[in-house]
Order: structure tokens, then sequence, then C-alpha cells
């Protein structure tokens, strides 16, 4: 059972997604930007970060990394794929999930512990929660507002591919407080927030936040109880 | 372009040399001619006028700054694995770990440029954590600027946040703390510091000289162009002079994406152990990492300027020189490993580029295209710059401004219950002490995942090892109103708050670096401030045994010839066993007993409420106790490591009233105190319970069957502690017989401000 | 309706990170003998009726107080642009 974490230059939380699936029980492969193949792991985490600066739009340069080929492939063949932040910018860059996330409507970088509904929870990602299912992980980013053109919201919603949704108030303008999506099949899910923070006991959002800080680590065990029952 | 080299600096020996304009004195540049035996060319100009200038030479402090490593005794040394005068200090924290760190200032540049200048700055103090061997893994940044509502306020400070947040995220460092201070007398002239801290294995610490001839010389990272040529350097040792010409250089203009690729470049090439040698380029760029790689080293380096990889082909060799391009770095390398470092280089997309080799010639020699254009002893440039001892005096207004004490009979205080409550409320509200959450929301303090405490805690925790949770909590502080009122005290109550604050997350406090940020050199008065500052902290760390391990100066902060106050900004670092142990600042539990531990006296000069409620400033700061301040560290961190205390907080700004509120703020959890019995045995009135700034004191939360043994441990080491109350499942803060405020409200009050002040 | 188009370059002696990662990955993805990327903003700023030399002259000030850095920025354009498309 072997999860990919890929790095690319400017990866940020590359290590931290891979310390998540280890605590979570799996084993962490980490692929590099340049691979031209996937290594036969039976999962992918693009991780958050700033890959090559986000100087261009937020993922457009790694989109394009060869790793990204057989990627793509896999994704569309059903490989499960989680993208965290910048890899949520990256799925959307690479045409695997509807809609683009620009800057922040109050256009400052925002870290904070941030309370999410789960609402589709037949993804391989997100089976271990309950429908509506109230969770904080932390959130931080500056180009996170999500957004999509009406029809594609519509249609969104009626298919049930809104995964996140942000509770309490909007922390970046996100339409219709997307926090994240997935394709139609479910194996490919985006999300803004960063479950991986809130993984390990004493590392995550603390009590303040009403939870005990490891309400993302599911979306780890998700995967991997997924792979095992496969 | 006619270049000027050594050949023509020793046939025309009389040619008129623009050493004034670079900020030479007449006397600095006989001594160079004297050196050389010749006139400087040139690049050896520019080389000595950069590292001569007060930023790069140190030449008004050193003869102060020397009493850090003469008041450092050989019991202090123990963990200390690098001492001052490398990048940065690194001591030992067990199990095969070192850690370096070191807080720098970039004010000029953030006033000149407030976003770029911010961002340079957190990107120039990673690096000389990385030259060090380490892997960064906290950044903070203690800032400072002017009145809340002044105009220059809200020019720099917007950019300033943004600008660390915009570097340090994307560099994938975790600010985990630092301080923003709002004070008239920052007024043009903010101050931005940063500080960052690495770990690495013993085995890992890197030097910057450069040995071992025929040994190579590359240059890798970013290609050279004009950013700030003569910036820090010139801007530093310069005052903004509003009415004269203006001498502002290229901004230097930081890119997060090419350092967080050299990090990870650096850190392969450590691990290959292809590095000899490594020296990051920041203030005066190549003449300086050359100069004093060459000077630590084997004494004589060859350079081949023009193999330098530019960004503009127009710069010449003194531009070269001076430059102070961003993301840069130097190695000396065997040429056995040449093949090995490329191939990592290349791994990572960094360009790097031999640019000279190690020599024994005891000269240090540039060349460009054929010719010589430098031929110097590096040492002279480096290390054996002017040393200047300037006068110092007494501040004629000192007097005066201590004795006018802030009693009862200069400022009008508040005596009932509902007067105290709002006293609480103005403080809570104000610009110095509502929620710092506006700036610091903007900063990522998750990644890389080990971030165990951060801000709004006492300390910023960070773990090291992820198998045994070993770890290092780092505080920054420094009261400036009371360095004004004190120097050495003031100096010395910033070394202990940061201390203090170490101590209370559970950490043993082990290591200090500091940022001595001050007016100009050139006024007695500021020097006598700084001189003693400079004792105080001396003389503070070898009483708690903890030495300084490096830092920074910056002088010349001053508008006009008015000087900011004395701003002797200090970082203290701690060790933690277990991370997972550590202490928040807030409780949860309801029922637990909070106990205040610490003396309390009547001290409100230079307090916040003399300054928030009457503007005053006078009298004398709080009383130093570094001996209570030992006392109460051993208890909090055995009380932390034997399970005694659920929750701590320091008590500073604000005295025990603020420090009350944070703590129930915290978690959003309740207390009900009283104050009487405190009132009765310190001898002071409700007010001075719960607004004094006396030192050494904490409130802490002890679970009920933890009461009795730490009532013992307290005991036994003589500490006074005072049981005043417990944490409630009331959403409020009842402080019996005087007042009640609703957590609430109390929440509003806090966090309305900076978002009000900034949007 | 009239339309001002403003432009902005970084200085040329600035760094340019973005133009520099763009500059990168072209030829990753096969677009050789482009040897430099430098990266600019534009502004469109709209007035009602036509766009006068009054108000090129205002969005000229405006272009170098508000709209620009002029300490790493220059201001390469200020024009009476299309209108609305």
């Amino acid at each position: 059972m072997r999860v990919g974490v890929v790095t690319f230059p400017g990866s940020l939380d590359d290590r931290d997604a891979a310390r998540a699936v280890r605590l979570a029980g799996g084993e962490a492969f980490a692929l590099w930007h340049a691979d031209a193949d996937l290594h036969g792991v039976d999962a992918v985490v693009l991780p958050g970060g700033f890959s090559y600066g986000d100087y261009l739009r937020c993922g457009a340069i790694a989109r394009f990394a060869p790793v990204m080929g057989p990627l793509v492939d896999a994704a569309r063949g059903g490989l499960p794929v989680l993208g965290i932040c910048n890899g949520f910018q990256l799925l959307c860059e690479a045409h695997l999930l509807p809609g683009a996330l620009i800057r922040n409507d109050h256009r400052r970088f925002v870290c904070r512990d941030q309370p999410l509904a789960i609402e589709r929870t037949d993804t391989p990602w997100t089976r271990g929660y309950a429908p509506g299912e109230r969770i904080v992980v932390p959130l931080k980013n500056g180009e996170g507002g999500y957004v999509a053109d009406e029809r594609t919201l519509d249609e969104l919603e009626g298919e049930g591919r809104v995964v996140a949704r942000y509770l309490d108030d909007n922390p970046n303008g996100s339409y219709r407080a997307i926090a994240g999506v997935s394709n139609a099949a479910g194996n490919v899910v985006g999300l803004m927030p960063h479950p991986e923070h809130a993984s390990e006991p004493g590392f995550g959002p603390d009590v303040r936040s009403g939870t005990d800080g490891l309400d993302g680590l599911r979306f780890f065990t998700s995967i991997l109880d997924g792979l095992v029952r496969v | 372009m006619r270049i000027d080299t050594v050949q023509r600096a020793t046939s025309s020996a009389d040619t008129e040399q623009p050493w004034a304009e670079l900020g030479l004195k007449p006397d600095e540049y006989q001594r160079i001619r004297e050196i050389l035996g010749r006139r400087p060319t040139s690049s050896e100009l520019a080389m000595y006028s950069v590292m001569w200038s007060e930023h790069c030479s140190y030449k008004s402090s050193k003869v102060h700054l020397r009493q850090f490593g003469e008041k450092t005794t050989e019991a202090m040394r123990e963990k200390l694995m690098v001492g001052i005068g490398e990048n940065a200090g690194v001591v030992d924290i067990g199990d095969g770990w070192a850690v370096t760190f070191k807080v720098e200032s970039h004010n000029h540049p953030s006033y000149v440029e407030p976003y770029q200048g911010a961002a340079t700055g957190v990107g120039g103090i990673v690096r000389d954590i990385m030259s060090m061997g380490a892997r960064p893994i906290a950044v903070m940044d203690p800032l400072r600027f002017g009145a809340i509502d002044h105009p220059d306020t809200h020019r720099v400070l917007p950019g300033i946040v943004a600008g660390v947040g915009g570097y340090g995220n994307c560099l994938g460092l975790p600010n985990i703390g630092g301080e923003v201070v709002f004070d008239p007398c920052y007024q043009g002239n903010p101050l931005v510091n940063a500080l960052c801290v690495g770990s690495m294995r013993h085995e890992d610490i890197h030097l910057a000289n450069a040995k071992g001839a025929g040994n190579l010389v590359i240059l890798f990272g970013a290609k050279t162009g004009g950013d700030g040529i003569g910036g820090v350097s010139v801007l530093a040792s310069e005052t903004f002079d509003t009415a004269g010409p203006s001498k502002r250089p290229a901004v230097q203009v930081g890119d997060p994406f090419a350092e967080k690729v050299l990090i990870e470049c650096c850190l392969d090439l450590f691990a290959a152990r292809v590095v000899e040698g490594i020296q990051d380029l920041g203030g005066a760029g190549l003449s300086c990492a050359t100069s004093e790689l060459a000077s630590n080293g084997d004494g004589g380096m060859h350079v081949w300027l023009d193999r330098v990889p530019l960004r503009d082909s127009t710069l010449s060799p003194e531009e070269i020189l001076m430059s102070e391009s961003q993301e840069r770095m130097m190695a000396i390398v065997t040429p056995a490993h040449l093949d090995e470092f490329v191939a990592i280089t290349a791994k990572w997309d960094v360009e790097a580029t031999v640019v000279g080799e190690v020599t024994t010639t005891g000269r240090l020699v540039v060349e460009w295209h054929g010719e010589t254009v430098v031929d110097v002893p590096p040492r002279t440039v480096a290390h054996d710059g002017p040393v200047y001892e300037r006068p110092m005096t007494r501040p004629a207004g000192l007097d005066a401004l201590q004795a006018d004490a802030p009693t009862a009979g200069r400022l009008a205080r508040p005596s009932t219950g509902e007067q105290l409550g709002a006293t609480l409320l103005q403080l809570l509200g104000s610009a110095n002490l509502s929620s710092r959450a506006w700036v610091t929301d903007q900063y990522d303090r998750y990644v890389m995942g080990n971030t165990a405490l951060a801000m709004p805690d006492d300390a910023g925790v960070v773990r090291v090892d992820e198998e045994s949770g070993l770890g290092v909590a780092i505080s920054t502080d420094c009261n400036s109103r009371f360095v004004a009122l004190d120097p050495c005290a003031g100096a010395q109550l910033a070394l202990a708050e940061a201390y203090r604050n170490v101590a209370t997350t559970g950490a043993t406090p082990l290591a200090v670096t500091d940022c001595l940020n001050f007016g100009s050199p050139q006024d007695p008065e500021v020097m006598w401030q700084f001189a003693q500052a400079v004792t105080g902290i001396a003389d503070g760390c070898q009483q708690l045994a903890i030495p300084v391990t490096g830092g920074n100066v910056s002088l010349y902060n001053q508008t006009g010839a008015t000087a900011i106050h004395p701003t002797p900004v200090v970082g203290v670092l701690g060790v933690l066993h277990d991370v997972t142990r550590r202490t928040p600042s807030g409780w949860r539990e309801p029922g637990e007993a909070i106990y205040l531990l610490g003396v309390t006296r009547e001290e409100l000069g230079g307090s916040s409420w003399a300054d928030v409620v009457h503007g005053h400033l006078g009298g004398l700061p709080p009383v130093v106790d570094l001996d209570a301040e030992r006392v109460l560290a051993q208890v909090l961190v055995a009380a932390s490591r034997d399970g005694l205390v659920s929750a701590a907080h320091d008590l500073s700004d604000g005295g025990l009233a603020i420090a009350l509120t944070e703590a129930c703020l915290r978690y959003g959890v309740g207390a009900r105190v009283a104050l009487h019995e405190l009132c009765e045995r310190d001898g002071v009135d409700p007010f001075a319970a719960l607004f004094s700034e006396s030192v050494a004191r904490a409130v802490v939360a002890v679970p009920d069957a933890a009461q009795a043994r730490f009532a013992d441990e307290c005991a036994a080491r003589g500490l006074p502690h005072l049981r005043i109350g417990e944490v409630t499942d009331e959403p409020a803060l009842d402080v019996q017989a005087l007042f009640t405020l609703p957590l609430p409200q109390l929440r509003k009050v806090h966090e309305a401000t900076l978002p009000a002040a900034f949007g | 309706m009239g339309r001002v188009v403003v432009e902005f370059m970084p200085k040329p002696e600035i760094l340019d990170p973005q133009g520099q990662a763009v500059l990168g990955a072209l030829p990753r993805l096969g677009f050789t003998g482009f040897t430099s990327v430098r990266q600019g903003k534009r502004f469109e700023l709209e007035v009602d009726g036509e766009v006068t030399d009054q108000v090129l002259a205002s969005a000229r000030e405006a272009a170098t107080t508000l709209l620009s850095n002029p300490v790493i920025e220059d201001v390469v354009a200020v024009v009476a642009g299309e209108g609305a498309r």
C-alpha cells in the first residue's frame, strides 16, 4: 500500500503529507517532479507549497512537469489523487478538476484553524467521514478563492461533487464557500485546507477549535482502508 | 570602460578617488594606502569601503561587544559548539543534535521598500543559518512601528508584514512568534528584525573558511545583478536625510522560490559531504564572502571575477564586488568533488560556477579578463577594519526622566472595581496589548509539521527530532520604554522576559542572540545607552549562565536628530526533551487551581498602564532580579517535566490583569480569582496587584491531584507561590469583589484593534 | 466611455523572479529561442466620455503615485485605449 507524494521544486508540505500517510499506517513513496512514471504507487498526494514560486499562476508551471503526464492518465483511469492547496491549484490547471483558485478576496495570506463540512463521503479520500460532519483543519493560502462559472457550480452541486465547504465564515471569498471538489468519479479530490496538518497529536489545531486536532487524519486512513479492501 | 588595475594604481598614485562619497574617513583612506603601499584600485576601494562600513565592520560597537565573549565562562561554553564570530552560533541540544540561531536587522531597507526590505531580511538570516550546515526550521520576526494611527505606519506596516509572510511562507518555514510593537519613536524608522533557527547533526556543522590550496571556489544560486549596490552597507550607515540628494540604490528583490531550492540543494550538498567551507552572500556580497572565507582559511584566494554569471552584462568589476543580489552562496570544494557538486546543483536547476581557487599566498587576488584589479591581504578587509572608541555621555535628560515617577500624586489611578475593570479593557484593546492575530494569521505556522506552540503562546516551540520529540523553544523580547528609562536594567529586563517566556513553555534556557537597534553612534548619549545595554546583557547572561552566541548591531536608527528608544531585542533559545509535553499559555480544565508565582511590588515606571492611560514615560523600570528569574524558571521547567502544571503564562506588559485575560482567551475558558491574600502578603493595593509589572512572575494552572507536589516544589526552591483562584466553566474573568468581565466582551475588545486600524 | 491603459515593467536593474520562472519553463515545453522574459502589469482605467489630455495627465500622475511602486517599477505606457470590449 504505497501512497506517492510528489515533490516539485517549491513544494513545501510534501514531508508533512508523507508523515500523515505514515501516521495513518501507510507507506509514503517520494515521487520527484522529473520522474517519468509513477513507480506503481496505489494513490498520489499532490502536496501544498509554491511550486516554481507560483509566479505565473499557482500550479501553472508544475502542471507541465514530466511526472504529470502519467499522473493525469492514471487519474483519468481511476487512480486516487488528492491535491492539497497548491496540489488543488495544480489539478485545476491540469483540467482534472473544474474551476480555478484565485487570490483571496481580502488580498492577504491567511493561516487559521478552519471549520469545514465534509459533504461528499463516497470518495476514496473521505469515506471515513460522516456526511455533513464538521471538522477543523488548518487553512493556509494566499490564493484560495475557488471560482467557476455558474453552470459549473450548479453542476458540481447537482452531482454532489462538492467534497468540503467552509463553515462559519468564508475565509477567502470562495464561491458558494467551496473548500474542495472532486471529479465525477470521485477518485480525484482537490482541497484547499490542509488535512495533513491535523493528523498528529500536539502538532495540529488545538482545543480552541473544539477538536482533538486530528480531524484531518481520516483523509489518509480512508485511502489506506480503501486500498486494503481492494 | 577603462578598468582600474593594480598596475595603473601603482603608476598613478595621485589619482583623486571618491573615498569620501563611499563613506570612508580621511584617516581610513590613508590606512588603506598604508596597507597596500599604494593607492587602492577602484575595486579595492569598493571592497574596503563596504567592508569597513559600520554595518560590516562593527567599528563603533566592537569595543563594547567584546564583553559578550569575555563574560562567557567555561561552564557557559559547555554546550556552545560554535561561538560569536561565525555566521551564527551553534549549541548542543543533546542526542547528537545541534541548533543554530540568530537575529538580524533589516530596518533601513524596509523603510525604503517595505515589502522587499522585509522579505530580503528573512532571506538573509535564513542563508546565515544554512551556511552553518543546518536545515532552517523556523523563523520569527520582531517588528516595531510608529504610532498605530500615524500615516507612516500605514505606509510601511502592510508591506512589511506581507513581505515577512510572502517570503517565509513561500520558503516553507513556520513563523512561530516575534513581536509587533507600536511607539511614536519608530515613526520614520521602523525596526524589522528577523530571526531564524536551524537544526543539524553535530557532524554536519560547516564553517566559513577557505582551506586547502587548489580547492575550488564555487559561486552558486542566483545570477548577480545590480541589486542594492552599496545597499545594506551604505544604507545602514547613513541616516535618511530628506534634504540631501537621494542616495537610494537599486532595491534588492527577493526570490523565495530560488531560496527554497537553494536550501534543498545545500542540504543535499552537505549530505553528500562535498562542501569544505561555505558562506552566504548578504550585505557586501562578493567582497564580504571572498575576504571572509580567505581570512578565515589558509589566507589566500584567487578569483576570476569575469566568470561570475551576470543578470546585467554592463556591471563593472566594482559593482560585481559590491552587488547584494540575493539567493547566492559560495562554497569551497575539492577538485575531486567538483563533478558530484555540479550534479547535485544541476538536479535542483541551480547554476554553479567555479570562480576561483584557494591559495596560500596570503593575498586575495581578483582578476578581470586577465588583469589584476584587487590584490590585498584579506584579513585587512574582513577583520582588521577600523575600531572606534566613541565618546559617551549619560543623557542630559535622564535624571529628570527617572525622577518623573508615576506616583499616585502624579497620575490618577483607578480604585473601584468598576474603574479597574474599565482600565483592563482599555489596556486590552490598546495598540500594544491587543491581539496580534491580524499580523500573525498572515504567517504559516504549520508548515513542516513540527510546530508545537506558536503565537500567541509565550514562546514558539518546534520539534527537532521526530523520533524522540526533542525540540527547542524561542522567544524574543524588548520593552524599549524600560530601556529608555535605564538602558542597563532595560536590556536585562529584555533578557529576563525572553528567558522567562522560554521557561514558561517548559524549556530549559540555553543560549542568547541579540539584535541591538540604536541611534547614531556619533551621538555620545546614544553611545552611552549602547554601552550600558551591552554591559547589562553580558552581565545578565553571566548571571543566568547562558552564553550570547551571536547577533547583530543596527545603528543610525533615527529620524533627524531624534533617535529611537534604544531597542536591544533579545532572543533566548531553550531545549525541551519532548515538545509534546510543552506547557501552553491558556487553561482548559475547570476546577484547576490558579497560582501566582513570584512577588508583586508597586512598579509602574514605563508600564503599559502609564503609557496607555496617561501617555506617560518616566520613573524607573521594574527592579531586575535574575536570581528570582532562575528560580522561577527551574520551577516552571520541573513542573512541566513532572506534569504538575497544565498551563503557564508569564506576567509582563499589563501585569497580572493582562496575563489572566490572555490565559482565559487562549482557549476561551474562564477564571475566578481573589486578590486580597496577594494584597496582604505583598503589601500592595488591588490596582498594583493587577497592573504592576514586577518581574519574575507567572500564573499557572495546577490540576487538583498535583497541587500538593507543586506547592512542595515551589517551597523547596523558595519560590513565593499563592493560590489566587481557579479555572471555571463560566465564560468570564471574575476578579472577586472587584469586577466580572464576560469572555466574549474581552475577546471582542482584544481582537478589534488591529483589523480596525489596518483593515 | 473612454479608457486609459497604463502599463508597468519592473525596472531593468530589478530582479524579476516571475519572469525568470517563466523563462525557465519555456524550453521545458519546447519553446526555445527566448532569451529573456520580464513580467509587467497592465491597468485599464475607464472614464465617462472622451479621453482628453487632461484625463491622460491625471492618469499619468496616478500611475506614478498610486498604481506603481516607483522604487521598483517604471511606467512604460499611459495611453488612450480602445473602447470597452
